[in-house]
C-alpha cells in the first residue's frame, strides 16, 4: 500500500489533480456554511459582472450568486457523478465476470447485448431516458448509468477470459472451490486494476454527461447544478460571459481532474510501463 | 589460435542513486577465432548480461557497465557511441535469441527480412542480395530454400524459424556469432539438428560462437571451451573435457551432479490391480475455421496405486491433453476414464466433486499457478476448506505439509512473489497433496527451474509420492528427467501412444523408432558423467547409448 501510494505520488499529474478533487469535495461540503443562502434566492442585482460587491463572481439574470450556484452545484454534480459511476460499475463487473467466466452461449448472448447498447449513441439514449422518465435525480443517475456500463463490462469480461485459464484459477477448480469463490477470491481481486482506473475516467465523463443533460433543462429541477447554471445563461453569452465561463472552468477542471488522477492511478497500477512513458 | 574478443574484469550494476550491488562482476573471457566458447550458468548468473554488454545492449537507464574493458580485434568496446554499435553489430557480431517468433516480423516475408539486413548494411544489388539470402538459407539447411523465401514466420516451425534468425545473424559474415539459450524453446530432435548446424556453421566459416546456456548436456554436445558462471561471477573456466570430466570447483562439481543422467531405474513395483484405467480416449480440437487437430487418437493407459507414469513426448503430442483429461479439465470426445472402477467420463460437475480431490495437478509455470493475493498457506488450505473442513484445521494442516515441503517457519505468511520458482513449485506439490489425492499429474513440473533446484524437486516428488502411496502422472518433454523417477514411461506422438514400458527398457532398449529418434536427439549423450560421489572421478567412459 505504501509504494502503491509512492508510485502514485510520483506522478505529478495525480498529485494535482488530487488537490483539485479536494478542493472541489471541500466546496461542496461547506457550501452551506460559506453561502448561508440557497443558490435559487434573489440576493443582489441581476447582471452583476465578477468582483462586485457582495458577489465574487457576478449575478445571473435574475440576480442569484453565481459562486454560490457553483458551491452548491459541486454537491450535485459530484454526487450524481459519483453514484452513476458506482451503480455503471457494479452492473458492468456482474455482467462482465459472468460472459467472461461462463464463455459459450452465455458469453455470446451478453456480448449480443452489450452490443445492442453499443450501437445506440449514448447521449441520445440518456436524453430519451430521461425525458420520457420525467427528470430527476433517480432518472439522471439511472440514464447516466445505464449509458456507461458497457464498456466497462466489455472490459471485465476480457480481463476474466484472460485470467480464466491461468493455473492458479485452474488449480482452484481442481480443488473444488465453487464458481462463485473462484471468481470472488482468485479472478477479481487480480483484474481490478484496470476497473479502477477506467471507474475513476467514468466520473469524469458521467460529469460530462450530467452537465450536458441539465444544459438541456433535463436535469432535476429543484437541483442546482453546473450545467443548469450555463444552460440558463446561454442566451446572454456574450452580454455577460462570467455566467457561463465560472462554471464552465469548475467543469473543465473537475473533469480534468478526475483524468489524471485516473492516469496517476493506471501509472501506479503499471509501474514499469509509467516509468518508460517518461524517460 | 587468436583472440577476437577479450573481456577484461566486467562489471555491470544497476543505475541507480548511492551505491548498488553488481549484477555482474569481475568476469574476464576471451573468444578465440575458430571455436565455440559455451557459457554456462542458472538463471540469475549473469550470463545473459554479460552477452549483451559485449554487444552493447545493455537497456538504457537500468543497467550499466561499471567498471572494465572488451576489446574486440584490440579494439576498446566500452564507451562507444550508438553510431559506431550500429556499424559493429552485424557486421561483426550476429546474435541469436531464445525465442525465435518474436525475433522475427510476424508480417514480414522471411527472405524479405533476412533481405533486409543486407540491403541496410551492404550496396549489393537486388539480384546479388536475393543469391545471398538463398545462399544462407542453404547454410542453415533449410528445406527448399526457393520456396520458403516467401513464407512468413507462423508458416514455419519453430526449428524453421531459428534457422531463419540463425541466417540473419550471419548475413553479414560476422566474425562473432552470439547465442543466447537459442535451443531452449524447442524440441529435442529439433534442438540436436539446430546444434549440429551450429557446429558445422561454426567450423565451415571459422567464427567464434559463445553459446549462452543452462543445460550441460548441451555443453557436452558443442562446447570446445566452458565458462562456468554463478552470481555474476565466474566459477570455473577452462577446456570443454576438462570441465566436463573433472571438474574442480564445488559449484560446478554440484551443477553436473544434478544433471539427471544414465538412469538406474527402480525396483518393478509388483502387480496390483490398476487405479486408474483410461480406455480409447480420443479427443479433437477444433479452431472456429473449421482446422481441427487430435490431440489425442485412442489412447489407452493403465495407472496402478503407487506407480509413476512418465508420459513423455514433444510438443503438440497430446500429453498435456492426457492430463488434463484425467483431472476433468478437458472433457474427451469419447472413450473412458475409470477410477477404481468407477467411470469418470460424462459425469455433471457436480459428481465429478466427490472425486475431485482424488486426482489433483502440479503445474509448469510456478509463477503463474499461485494466486499472487493470497499468502501461501491460504491457498494450501483452500481445497480442503472449499470441500468442508474447518478453517481452523485447514490452515494447522496446511502448516504441516508446507513444513513437509521444506518450507516451515513463518513461511506460510508469506505471498508467492517472495519465493523463488523452486521454492513456488513446493507450494505447488504441498496445494495438490493437501486433499490428500491418490493420483497427482505433474505436467512438466520441473521444466522451468534450473538443474540443480530441479534435482531437489525430483527428489521431494519421489520422496511425497512413497509417504503418501500417490500414483503420479509424470509428464515431461525430457526422457532424461522421467527416466531418472518413473517406473513406467509412456511416449507419446502426435495423439498417439506409440511405446509403452519399464523406464530402463525404454531408455536403454527402445522399440519404436520415434523413441530411438527421441534418445539420440538427447543432448551430451555421448558424454559420460563422471562419478562425482568419490573424490577421483572415474575417466573411463561408458558409452551408454542404443
Amino acid at each position: 500500500m505504501k509504494n502503491f501510494f509512492r508510485a502514485f505520488c510520483r506522478n505529478k499529474g495525480g498529485l494535482v489533480g488530487l488537490t483539485v478533487l479536494a478542493l472541489v469535495t471541500l466546496l461542496a461540503i461547506f457550501a452551506s456554511w460559506i453561502f448561508p443562502d440557497s443558490p435559487w434566492d434573489m440576493v443582489n442585482a441581476p447582471y452583476m459582472p465578477p468582483l462586485s460587491e457582495d458577489s465574487l463572481l457576478g449575478t445571473d439574470t435574475l440576480g442569484r450568486d453565481i459562486a454560490s450556484g457553483i458551491a452548491y452545484g459541486a454537491r450535485v454534480t459530484l454526487v450524481l457523478a459519483l453514484v452513476s459511476t458506482a451503480v455503471s460499475v457494479l452492473v458492468g463487473i456482474t455482467v462482465g465476470a459472468i460472459a467472461g467466466f461462463y464463455g459459450g452461449k452465455v458469453d455470446q448472448i451478453i456480448v449480443g447485448f452489450i452490443e445492442l447498447f453499443q450501437t445506440i449513441p449514448g447521449f441520445f439514449l440518456a436524453v430519451v431516458l430521461v425525458a420520457i422518465l420525467t427528470p430527476s435525480i433517480g432518472t439522471v443517475i439511472f440514464a447516466i448509468a445505464l449509458v456507461s456500463w458497457p464498456p466497462l463490462a466489455r472490459l471485465v469480461r476480457a480481463e476474466f477470459l484472460s485470467m480464466k485459464h491461468r493455473e492458479f484459477v485452474e488449480a482452484a477448480v481442481l480443488s473444488g472451490q465453487s464458481n462463485l469463490r473462484i471468481i470472488m477470491t482468485q479472478i477479481l481481486p487480480n483484474s481490478l486494476s484496470p476497473v479502477i482506473v477506467s471507474g475513476s475516467l467514468m466520473v469524469a465523463s458521467a460529469i460530462l454527461l450530467e452537465s450536458a443533460l441539465s444544459f438541456l433543462g433535463l436535469g432535476d429541477p429543484n437541483t442546482m447544478t453546473w450545467g443548469y447554471i450555463i444552460g440558463a445563461s446561454r442566451s446572454v453569452l456574450r452580454d455577460a460571459w462570467w455566467m457561463s465561463v465560472f462554471p464552465g472552468i469548475a467543469i473543465l477542471m473537475t473533469v480534468l481532474a478526475f483524468n489524471l488522477v485516473g492516469e496517476a492511478l493506471n501509472d501506479a497500477f503499471n509501474p514499469k510501463l509509467a516509468r518508460k512513458r517518461t524517460s | 589460435m587468436t583472440a577476437l574478443l577479450e573481456i577484461r574484469d566486467l562489471s555491470v550494476s544497476v543505475v541507480q542513486d548511492g551505491p548498488s550491488t553488481p549484477v555482474v562482476q569481475g568476469v574476464s573471457y576471451t573468444v578465440n577465432r575458430n571455436e565455440i566458447l559455451c557459457v554456462v550458468g542458472e538463471s540469475g548468473s549473469g550470463k545473459s548480461v554479460t552477452a549483451h554488454a559485449l554487444m552493447g545492449l545493455l537497456p538504457e537507464g537500468e543497467l550499466q557497465i561499471s567498471a572494465g574493458s572488451i576489446r574486440y580485434r584490440g579494439r576498446e568496446l566500452v564507451g562507444l557511441t550508438s553510431k559506431d554499435w550500429y556499424g559493429l553489430r552485424g557486421k561483426s557480431f550476429g546474435m541469436v535469441f531464445q525465442e525465435p517468433m518474436t525475433a522475427l516480423n510476424p508480417i514480414m516475408r522471411i527472405g524479405r527480412q533476412v533481405d533486409e539486413v543486407l540491403e541496410r548494411h551492404t550496396e549489393l544489388p537486388a539480384q546479388a542480395r536475393h543469391a545471398k539470402v538463398l545462399q544462407l538459407f542453404r547454410d542453415v539447411m533449410l528445406p527448399e530454400p526457393e520456396a520458403l523465401m516467401n513464407a512468413y514466420p507462423f508458416q514455419l516451425s519453430g526449428g524453421q524459424r531459428q534457422r531463419v534468425v540463425i541466417a540473419m545473424a550471419l548475413a553479414m559474415e560476422p566474425d562473432i556469432l552470439i547465442a543466447d539459450e537459442p535451443t531452449t524453446a524447442l524440441d529435442v530432435t529439433t534442438q540436436a539438428q539446430i546444434l549440429t548446424m551450429i557446429k558445422d556453421i561454426q567450423t565451415r566459416m571459422g567464427i567464434g560462437v559463445i553459446f549462452i546456456t543452462h543445460d550441460f548436456g548441451v555443453v557436452a554436445e558443442i562446447a570446445d571451451r566452458i565458462v562456468v558462471m554463478r552470481r555474476g561471477q565466474i566459477v570455473e573456466q577452462g577446456a570443454a573435457s576438462d570441465i566436463l570430466n573433472r571438474p574442480q570447483a564445488a559449484y560446478t562439481r554440484q551443477l553436473i551432479a544434478a544433471v539427471p543422467h544414465k538412469p538406474q531405474g527402480k525396483a518393478a513395483v509388483t502387480e496390483a490391480s490398476p487405479m486408474i484405467v483410461i480406455d480409447k480416449v480420443r479427443k479433437t480440437f477444433r479452431s472456429d475455421k473449421g482446422r481441427q487437430v487430435l490431440a489425442l487418437d485412442d489412447v489407452s493407459l493403465t495407472i496402478q496405486q503407487g506407480e509413476t507414469v512418465g508420459l513423455v513426448g514433444e510438443s503438440g503430442s497430446g500429453k498435456s491433453t492426457l492430463g488434463r483429461t484425467l483431472t476433468g479439465l478437458i472433457l474427451p470426445d469419447s472413450g473412458s476414464v475409470k477410477i477404481d472402477g468407477r467411470e469418470l467420463v460424462g459425469l455433471s460437475r457436480g459428481q465429478w466433486r466427490e472425486h475431485r480431490r482424488q486426482i489433483q495437478m502440479v503445474f509448469q509455470d510456478p509463477y503463474a499457478s499461485l494466486n499472487p493475493r493470497h499468502r501461501i498457506v491460504d491457498a494450501v488450505a483452500q481445497g480442503p476448506i472449499a470441500f468442508g473442513e474447518p478453517r481452523r484445521k485447514a490452515l494447522t494442516h496446511a502448516r504441516e505439509l508446507l513444513e513437509l515441503v521444506g518450507l516451515g517457519g513463518d513461511a506460510g505468511d508469506r505471498y508467492p512473489h517472495q519465493f523463488s520458482g523452486g521454492q513456488r513449485q513446493r507450494v505447488g506439490i504441498a496445494r495438490a497433496l493437501a486433499l490428500r489425492p491418490r493420483l497427482l499429474v505433474a505436467d512438466e513440473a520441473v521444466s522451468a527451474l534450473d538443474v540443480s533446484i530441479q534435482a531437489q524437486v525430483l527428489d521431494l516428488l519421489k520422496t511425497v509420492s512413497g509417504q503418501f502411496d500417490l500414483s503420479v502422472l509424470f509428464i515431461t518433454h525430457d526422457l532424461r528427467v522421467a527416466a531418472e523417477i518413473c517406473d513406467r514411461i509412456a511416449v507419446m506422438r502426435l495423439g498417439e501412444l506409440v511405446e509403452l514400458g519399464r523406464a530402463t527398457d525404454i531408455f536403454y532398449r527402445p522399440q519404436h523408432d520415434y523413441t530411438r529418434r527421441l534418445i539420440d536427439s538427447i543432448p551430451g549423450r555421448q558424454w559420460s558423467k563422471p562419478d562425482l560421489s568419490d573424490a577421483g572421478s572415474s575417466e573411463d567412459a561408458i558409452a551408454y547409448a542404443t
